[in-house]
């Protein structure tokens, strides 16, 4: 590589400090992660809030759906830290309500999509021919399917059939998780077989090979474990693009019905009173922004820990 | 250059056709039939229904429901909309324009905004520019569109009161108060869609950039006396360039997605906007249709891309 700078200066060469090289691959992935200043910061903020909204609704025991009309549309106060909606409901409250949901959501589309795409990732990347042509033809296609739209249209034709079979809260959940994992596996797939690809020709797997290991035995033990890294930086970046989708359906009023208060579902309530109540708009949408750029920075921080061109 | 874009043609049509089959498997695993309320209504004998059904074919194997399905889209006969009682080609036809320009200009404002930040960042590594640059494009693609609008409203319309919020399709104006007009209402919606590409984008420029600026033929470049100005706009930029089409090309969906948010957030009567009224209003033909159309807006950036790759690289053409 002709001095090609790096992406990022975490990863720029410090002299090679002699360092013992008996670090497991995570611990010496984490020492490199630490480097990256804003990336421990935004851990410790998006740490921050999944403890508060793990533990909060514990400690602030005001219940979400309380209606007050003496206290509508109400700016931050004691009583009320962040206000008050339409109804007089404590803000607090709900987006402590809600984020359990958002995360829960960003969390299981991630891992359907990560399962998903490593499953079709490793089957490219394994077989030769016109398995992995195919595998990658479909690949390519879901990529160039209109994702928000068919996001949509799905929600739409199935909502109602979902809710009768499982109860509205559960119904929407696995459609909302279904329909963004299954939308977002593609480039976890590409990365995984081109991870494969490269890493099936490698000395050490050709000695396994050698010595008499299955195929199974092949992937699992020897090629999966080192093409985990990029896997890992996606799956970062794929929950904060999960909770995202899971705002934007809400906030186009198509998501959880309005008596779950996701992030995005107080903004959608909260966008036709932005001329009164300022706050009720304005502390959601800050925390699913706050929330996504934790997430995408801790994600670049890990990029830089698993960088293939890392130096030491 | 004429035969590879004839070859890039013939793949984008199997592509369209695989949507074709994904979205019609969709419909047709979706449960209800637009028939239901007809069996459940006293007033209709059981015959009446079975006939109509007959005659629309929703009793006919799959396959042969998707090839009538297929032919029909493609002869441009895309249905009747329950809820405007109009075709749903005249509907879209009269809304499509509109997102064009919005998703045409925001892209252009994006282009405009990443590529040279991008580049004199690149050229830059870590220093001021390159480290605020960096921090507002990872600001501007964390921020959803749904989140820039409500702040722009809150700031521009409310706050200010300079631009209206609510776009307006039927300005009494003629003239150049008109287009003026119509400028000051497309000026938030583009700026939120083009604020988020431009974030993604910046990112996207200055990697490919720094990717290409420390190689050989760049110094080659350099030491043969040619300007910096001439080094970074013809050797590095159009090299640098190839990946970043590749990346653009594959936000396409992202980008008609956030499309979609911003009309319904400034009421921007486009084809975004149609899609999600038409779903609450259950008009199922302008959602199949509207979800077509953005299906094949897709594949046509995903072959414009292709060439543009021709352009860029001759060598990619002749393969």
């Amino acid at each position: 590589m002709a001095g090609s700078t790096l992406a990022s200066p975490t990863t720029e060469g410090k002299k090679p400090e002699v360092t013992p090289s008996n670090h497991s691959p995570g611990r010496e992935a984490w020492r490199r992660f630490k480097r990256h200043k804003l990336a421990v910061v935004c851990s410790v903020v998006l740490g921050f809030i999944v403890l508060a909204v793990l533990l909060g609704p514990w400690v602030w025991r005001v219940p979400i759906n309380e209606i007050d009309f003496n206290a509508r549309m109400q700016g931050p106060s004691w009583a009320h830290p962040l206000g008050t909606d339409d109804l007089g409901q404590d803000l607090l409250a709900r987006m402590l309500y809600g984020g359990r949901i958002s995360l829960a959501v960003g969390l299981a589309a991630m891992l359907i999509a990560i399962s998903v795409g490593v499953v079709v990732g490793a089957i490219a990347g394994m077989s030769k021919g016109p398995v992995d042509a195919f595998l990658m033809w479909v690949t390519d296609l879901f990529l160039s399917l209109p994702q928000l739209p068919l996001l949509l249209l799905i929600f739409y034709l199935f909502n109602d059939t979902l809710k009768k079979m499982i109860g509205p809260e559960a119904g929407v959940f696995v459609l909302v998780v279904a329909v963004i994992g299954g939308l977002r596996w593609m480039p976890v797939a590409r990365l995984v077989r081109a991870q494969f690809l490269t890493l099936r020709e490698k000395e050490f797997v050709e000695a396994a090979r050698a010595l008499g290991a299955s195929p199974w035995r092949q992937v699992t033990v020897h090629i999966l474990p080192n093409a985990m890294g990029p896997v890992i930086v996606a799956a970062t970046i794929d929950v904060a693009a999960a909770i995202i989708a899971e705002s934007t359906l809400s906030f186009l009023g198509l998501g959880f019905p309005p008596d779950i208060p996701t992030w995005g579902r107080i903004l959608f309530d909260a966008k036709d009173h932005m001329d009164v109540a300022v706050h009720w708009a304005l502390f959601p949408g800050a925390l699913i922004f706050i929330t996504v750029l934790t997430i995408n920075y801790i994600g670049d921080g890990l990029r830089d820990a698993y960088d293939p061109r890392r130096v030491l | 250059m004429f035969r590879y874009i004839l070859r890039r043609l013939m793949i984008a049509v199997p592509s369209l056709l695989g949507i074709s089959l994904v979205l019609f498997t969709v419909l047709a695993m979706a449960p209800g039939d637009p028939f239901s309320e007809l069996v459940s209504n006293p007033n209709i004998p059981p015959e009446v229904a079975l006939a109509l059904r007959q005659k629309f074919g929703l009793d006919d194997p799959l396959m042969v429901r998707y090839w009538n399905w297929l032919t029909a889209m493609l002869q441009g006969d895309w249905g009747y909309s329950f809820i405007s009682r109009i075709n749903v080609e005249t509907l879209i036809m009269q809304r499509i324009p509109v997102t064009l320009l919005l998703i045409g200009s925001s892209q252009l404002l994006a282009l405009c905004i990443a590529i040279p930040v991008g580049v004199y960042a690149a050229t830059r590594p870590y220093s001021i520019f390159d480290q605020i640059a960096s921090t507002l494009a990872f600001i501007g693609f964390s921020l959803p569109t749904f989140f820039t609008g409500i702040l722009l409203i809150l700031f521009f319309s409310i706050h200010l009161d300079w631009l209206p919020f609510v776009y307006r399709a039927d300005i009494p104006e003629t003239g150049w108060r008109f287009f003026w007009e119509h400028f000051k209402q497309m000026i938030m919606p583009v700026m939120v869609l083009g604020m988020f590409q431009a974030g993604a984008w910046t990112r996207y420029v200055r990697s490919a950039v720094l990717d290409v600026i420390r190689l050989d033929y760049v110094t080659t470049a350099r030491s043969k006396g040619l300007s910096e100005k001439v080094v970074i706009t013809k050797h590095v930029l159009r090299n640098a360039l190839i990946p970043v089409v590749t990346l653009v090309a594959l936000q396409m969906p992202a980008i008609f997605g956030g499309a979609i948010v911003t009309e319904q957030i400034f009421r921007v009567p486009g084809i975004g906007s149609l899609i999600i009224s038409s779903m609450l209003a259950n008009d199922t033909p302008v959602v199949m249709a509207v979800t077509f159309v953005f299906s094949t807006l897709v594949i046509a950036c995903n072959l414009l891309a292709d060439i543009l790759y021709g352009w860029l690289d001759p060598r990619i053409s002749y393969h």
